[in-house]
């Protein structure tokens, strides 16, 4: 109980996006636009190899033929790629120690609740921090401590650089080029994002976690994650992101891979609070995310995620349950308010024998908001014994607020067991009068309401994401009910 | 498009066309819909699972059959009947002695009331549905049921719908009118007898009017190598009640789309199904309860049982628009898998825009439960007779929705001559 | 402490309390007793403030202050305690955190500072006891699977926990058995002082065995009817209410 209801009625308070402003650091931008040029031009500025800029040209010319997808329910105006920046860097000197970062950026990792200062192991937070803003990686802590016991963890430019063995064996291993129209975009213009490495049998000693930031006003994020568990390793990985409050809709389109070998364990939470634009729908950004995870024997992969922000969120972190016995999780609470828009939930792929999946998705909409939970649980003919669970929950909050639910369930094995469950309901009026007899106001009631609606998803967050998760739902929620 | 029909019987049709109920406007509607008009493919989302190559890569056409002895395809004993030969009435085999309260007629024929004709195509949609706009241009013949105001049918009225001839099309087109304050039980029946490759486009656009109640049972069983297309337009006034029964048990490939509006308050709506499927038989449930008006429920109850290479999809959505407060709406698909190489698609949809509701579904899909054969088995019955024990049992909860007496012995008759079932 | 007068109230637009009045002092115990539909639970609902019941004509003032013009919560912050004939199930939201947040909220409202962690679980240790509560059922969702009983023991564990001035049972004896009935009974006498009240809205005479009011009234078609002391309770469930119809010729 180290975040206490007092706290939660004080960030109640703070009523406006409190991720909302610009940090003033000088940047190297290029042209605005997408042509074979600015990809040279991009993968010149980073000093890549040619294998790569190949990597991305293929890509480019395969984004060239596909066209954008529709079928989510979200609308939208589609974004102008002419019209983008797809490169934008914080100008920095090479970083040899902390003492070295700007105080503004200092500042601006401050202000987000980021802390580099590697005394902080002391003080009992322990977590490793790769720090990305628009699009390059501005600094990650606790390298050396990690590396001696060989886990890798650095920027994506990095990886290239220093261990491009395994950026070329896994990168795109799991999300192909092809895969869709976002993924290929971002195959052909990413910028930057993390890499991470776990050595056989080790157990990542602490929470490694990426914070994303757009700053500069016209460009796109479009970074690359890449997660490889060796056989019986461990990791935990955090993902935050925020952004500037713009009039403007800003892209996000990044891609995220997650390799788990033979009896590894990946965890990925994500706490998703990009700007989701003012009251009335203006501005805010566009998070086009493709996530999945491929499990090896008996491996695991659980993803969670706080979705908050974004004026329009089209994301579905998959498992491929690839090796027999292995196991995939799901744990979602997706909060729109005002005229924000999600459509997301996950896929399922069952492939091995005995392979085990649990979906729990919580939906939250108010305003004028339209939250869709999309899922498929595809068991394929040689899953035996394949399981399925899912629980797909949505709560309304507001009459002008739409919560849909489309599960697609596809089995083509006799043995597998599938079972899913939804439900739509309003938020109690008798729960809220409950709550208000015993002295408690409307609002806390709703966010006590909320939370515990969520609680099986919270509960999944490493404690830490669960305390700003919890303050960022009852924000989200601010003036909800209508 | 038009390919699936020689160009000279669409000439036949247009020339021999009649001035009955269906307009002109919307025949010409339709046509113009198939100049253009595609197949849809698995990439329309409404169509994600099922293929239409059987249909799409044929030629039908249209054929007088005639049938001699009909008593096999008579669900109902106690019932007026009509009969339809390949989507054509056949009035030598159809009752003459329909009671009072009722008018019952053909769509060909100019009985035409002002009603009538704007009650033809008003909730069907014809653009991008091809198989509503083939059924448009080219529907020959189908009955209207009108049943009058205040009317309390006793006896139950039953079309008979029989498929004959090799690569036959029948584009039967039903107008079943419930009055307001009426009471009646229809069941629709399709049959095929000698009859390859042949197939049904079926349209029937219902209407229940205020505090009517309407039951449909529907069933289907058709050779195994005939395909049905369906629709079940359906729209729903103040008070009423409506109930569909759908129960699949034959065809090569059958789609059933059942479109029911809810339009006035206080309405019920029951939508039950069961499919029994075995062979190489494909069968595709699209329900869809667009709930318009407040203070109303809907219950939705579909369960399956696939076996060899068989293939069951269904898709049911629940629509809630925004002023459609105080709606319970419930949804089930549940499924047993009994062999490797047979699949179930399951999509259960919900959509809701208004916030007072209480709006659940839920799909399971799995095996027959293993202790529950040993136990049965430890009690002296066969492994084959424990199988079909458990099996009927599963699937009883929807048979069991059927009121009407004949109409379920009926179906356990047809169980037990394709599945060789003992009740 | 509360004082009702002439007070009348409807509910979609059915007047359900036609010119009630009730006067209860510190340290008393009152007993509201009728038929069906005489109007007791509109009686609670209404003096908590529940959405959906209108005032149309009375006052209520509860210790100095106009009781309907205060929110909900409000009121129970001011100390009015409603043990709710249906207690509603908050799943996910702990019982402790549930209590945590009411007791701040009431100490914020009075200026007051919140308690601490360890001052506040002690206090649960110690008012859970009260009711034979089990510990286990104070970390558990609010109500959340909770039998009967257990949820009507939750609700004199809450009213301890929240140490209202006029706690107001209505129906807590429902569906109670007779252990469970004795608990509670029990737990609301371990509560009563000189500075409460209590007003208990039941149906059957037995309560009032383990609880014992110092008045006992009848509430029927929307009024206060008659008022004596328990043995008219007795009367009532040995007689039922026709009597009282008869004598009073409504």
């Amino acid at each position: 109980m180290s975040y206490t209801e007092n706290d939660l009625a004080e960030d109640l308070q703070n009523q406006e996006y409190k991720y909302g402003f610009v940090s003033n650091l000088e940047s190297e931008k290029i042209p605005k636009g997408l042509s074979e040029d600015i990809i040279r031009l991009i993968s010149a500025k980073k000093e890549e190899p040619q294998w790569l800029l190949d990597y991305r040209l293929k890509a480019y010319a395969i984004w060239l033929e596909m066209t954008e997808p529709e079928w989510a329910h979200v609308q939208y105006a589609k974004p102008d790629f002419q019209d983008i920046i797809y490169y934008s860097a914080v100008k920095q000197k090479k970083y040899e120690s902390w003492d070295d970062v700007e105080p503004e950026m200092k500042e601006t990792m401050k202000k987000l609740g980021i802390s580099m200062d590697e005394q902080k192991v002391l003080t009992g937070t322990n977590v490793a921090v790769d720090f990305v803003m628009d699009s390059v990686s501005v600094a990650t802590s606790f390298k050396s401590k990690l590396s001696e016991l060989g886990i890798i963890f650095c920027s994506f430019s990095e990886g290239v650089k220093n261990h491009p063995e395994l950026i070329k064996k896994y990168m795109g291993s799991v999300v192909p080029t092809t895969d869709n129209f976002y993924a290929a975009l971002n195959s052909a213009v990413f910028t930057d994002g993390s890499f991470c490495y776990i050595p056989k049998g080790v157990r990542c000693p602490m929470e490694l976690s990426t914070y994303f930031r757009i700053n500069e006003q016209g460009t796109g994020q479009f970074e690359r994650t890449l997660v490889v568990a060796d056989q019986g390793s461990y990791v935990s990985y955090l993902e935050g992101c925020t952004a500037p409050m713009r009039d403007e809709n800003q892209l996000h389109a990044a891609v995220v891979e997650l390799i788990a070998m033979d009896d590894a364990e990946i965890k990925y939470s994500t706490v998703q609070n990009w700007y989701p634009g003012d009251k009335d729908g203006k501005g805010g950004i566009f998070n086009f995310v493709t996530k999945r995870g491929i499990c090896e024997k008996n491996a695991k992969i659980s993803w969670t995620q706080v979705e908050t922000g974004s004026a329009v969120t089209w994301k579905y972190p998959s498992c491929i349950l690839k090796g027999d016995n292995s196991v995939g999780e799901f744990y979602s609470v997706a909060v729109t308010n005002h005229h924000q828009q999600a459509d997301t939930g996950t896929k399922m792929i069952h492939l091995g024998k005995n392979t085990k999946s649990t979906i729990i998705s919580k939906g939250v909409s108010g305003g004028k908001s339209n939250n869709s939970y999309r899922g498929l649980v595809q068991i394929h003919k040689g899953a035996t014994n394949a399981r399925n669970f899912s629980q797909c929950d949505s709560l309304l909050m507001s009459d002008e607020c739409g919560a849909h639910t489309f599960p697609y369930i596809e089995c083509k094995n006799s043995s597998a067991k599938i079972e899913h469950e939804a439900t739509t309901s309003k938020i109690g009026e008798d729960q809220i009068f409950y709550c208000q007899q015993r002295g408690i106001s409307s609002e806390k009631a709703i966010s006590l309401i909320v939370n515990g609606y969520c609680k099986e998803v919270l509960n999944q967050l490493p404690m830490e994401f669960a305390v700003e998760a919890q303050k960022l739902l009852a924000i989200s929620l601010d003036n909800s009910v209508g | 498009m038009s390919e699936l029909l020689n160009s000279t019987e669409i000439d036949l049709i247009n020339t021999n066309g009649y001035t009955g109920v269906l307009a002109a406007e919307q025949k010409q509607k339709a046509s113009k819909i198939l100049e253009t008009i595609q197949f849809p493919t698995t990439r329309t989302e409404a169509w994600k699972y099922t293929r239409l190559g059987k249909i799409s890569n044929k030629k039908f056409s249209i054929q007088k059959g005639s049938v001699s002895d009909i008593s096999e395809y008579v669900i109902s004993k106690d019932a007026y009947t009509i009969v339809l030969i390949n989507g054509i009435i056949d009035t030598s085999l159809s009752s003459t002695d329909l009671p009072e309260g009722v008018i019952c007629s053909s769509i060909k024929d100019t009985i035409s009331t002002e009603k009538l004709n704007s009650l033809v195509g008003k909730n069907l949609k014809l653009e991008n549905e091809i198989f509503h706009s083939l059924n448009t241009q080219n529907a020959l013949d189908g009955s209207i049921l009108l049943i009058k105001e205040k009317t309390i049918l006793e006896k139950s009225i039953q079309l008979i719908h029989i498929l004959t001839g090799e690569h036959t099309i029948s584009n039967v087109r039903n107008l079943i009118v419930s009055e307001k304050n009426s009471q009646a039980h229809i069941i629709q029946g399709f049959f095929s007898e000698n009859a390859t490759e042949s197939f049904t486009n079926s349209v029937t656009e219902i209407f229940v009017e205020e505090n009517a109640h309407l039951t449909l049972d529907k069933i289907q069983f058709e050779d195994d190598s005939c395909y049905q297309v369906s629709t079940e337009q359906v729209e729903q006034a103040k008070n009423s009640t409506f109930t569909i029964n759908t129960i699949t048990l034959n065809g090569a490939l059958v789609r059933n789309n059942l479109n029911i509006k809810v339009i006035g308050q206080n309405c019920c709506t029951n939508l039950n199904g069961a499919y029994l499927l075995k062979g190489n038989q494909h069968v595709d449930n699209h329900t869809m309860v667009d709930h318009i008006a407040a203070h109303c429920e809907s219950h939705e109850l579909y369960k399956g049982v696939v076996n060899d290479k068989s293939t069951a999809v269904f898709n049911g959505k629940v629509f809630v628009r925004k002023d459609a407060q105080k709606i319970n709406a419930f949804q089930s698909n549940a499924n047993v898998l009994l062999s490797d190489d047979a699949t179930i698609n399951s999509k259960p949809e919900l959509e809701i825009y208004a916030d007072d509701v209480k709006c659940s579904h839920g799909s399971t899909t799995g095996q027959l439960d293993e202790e529950a054969v040993f136990y049965l088995r430890a009690r002296g019955l066969s492994e084959k007779s424990a199988r079909k024990l458990m099996i009927s049992a599963f699937i009883d909860d929807v048979i069991n929705k059927i009121e009407n007496k004949e109409v379920k012995t009926f179906v356990f008759g047809l169980l037990q001559k394709r599945f060789d079932w003992e009740i | 402490m509360i004082t009702i007068k002439n007070l009348h109230a409807s509910i979609d637009g059915k007047e359900i309390l036609k010119g009630l009045n009730l006067e209860v002092k510190a340290g008393e115990v009152h007993a509201i007793m009728g038929p069906n539909g005489a109007g007791k639970s509109t009686l609670a609902s209404v003096l908590a403030g529940r959405d959906g019941y209108e005032v149309t004509a009375g006052t209520v003032v509860f210790e100095g202050k106009d009781l309907l013009d205060l929110k909900t919560e409000d009121r129970a912050r001011e100390g009015l305690f409603l043990a709710f004939q249906y207690p509603i199930e908050i799943p996910g939201v702990s019982n402790v955190n549930f209590l945590r947040a009411a007791l701040n909220e009431i100490k914020e409202y009075h200026g007051e500072d919140p308690i601490n962690a360890k001052d506040f679980l002690k206090l649960v240790r110690e008012k859970s006891a009260i009711v034979e509560l089990d510990a286990k059922l104070a970390s558990r969702s609010v109500n959340e699977g909770f039998s009967g009983g257990e949820k009507k023991r939750n609700e004199i564990f809450q009213m301890a926990m929240l140490n209202p001035k006029l706690a107001i049972l209505d129906e807590t004896d429902s569906g109670l058995d007779i252990d469970a009935l004795r608990i509670v009974a029990n737990g609301v006498n371990i509560l009563k002082s000189p500075e409460n009240a209590t007003i208990v809205i039941t149906h059957y005479q037995r309560l009032l065995d383990y609880i014992v009011p110092d008045f006992v009234h009848v509430l029927f078609d929307g009024k206060i009817v008659k008022t004596g002391s328990k043995e008219l309770a007795l009367e009532l469930e040995e007689r039922g209410y026709d009597w009282i119809k008869e004598e009073l010729a409504l």
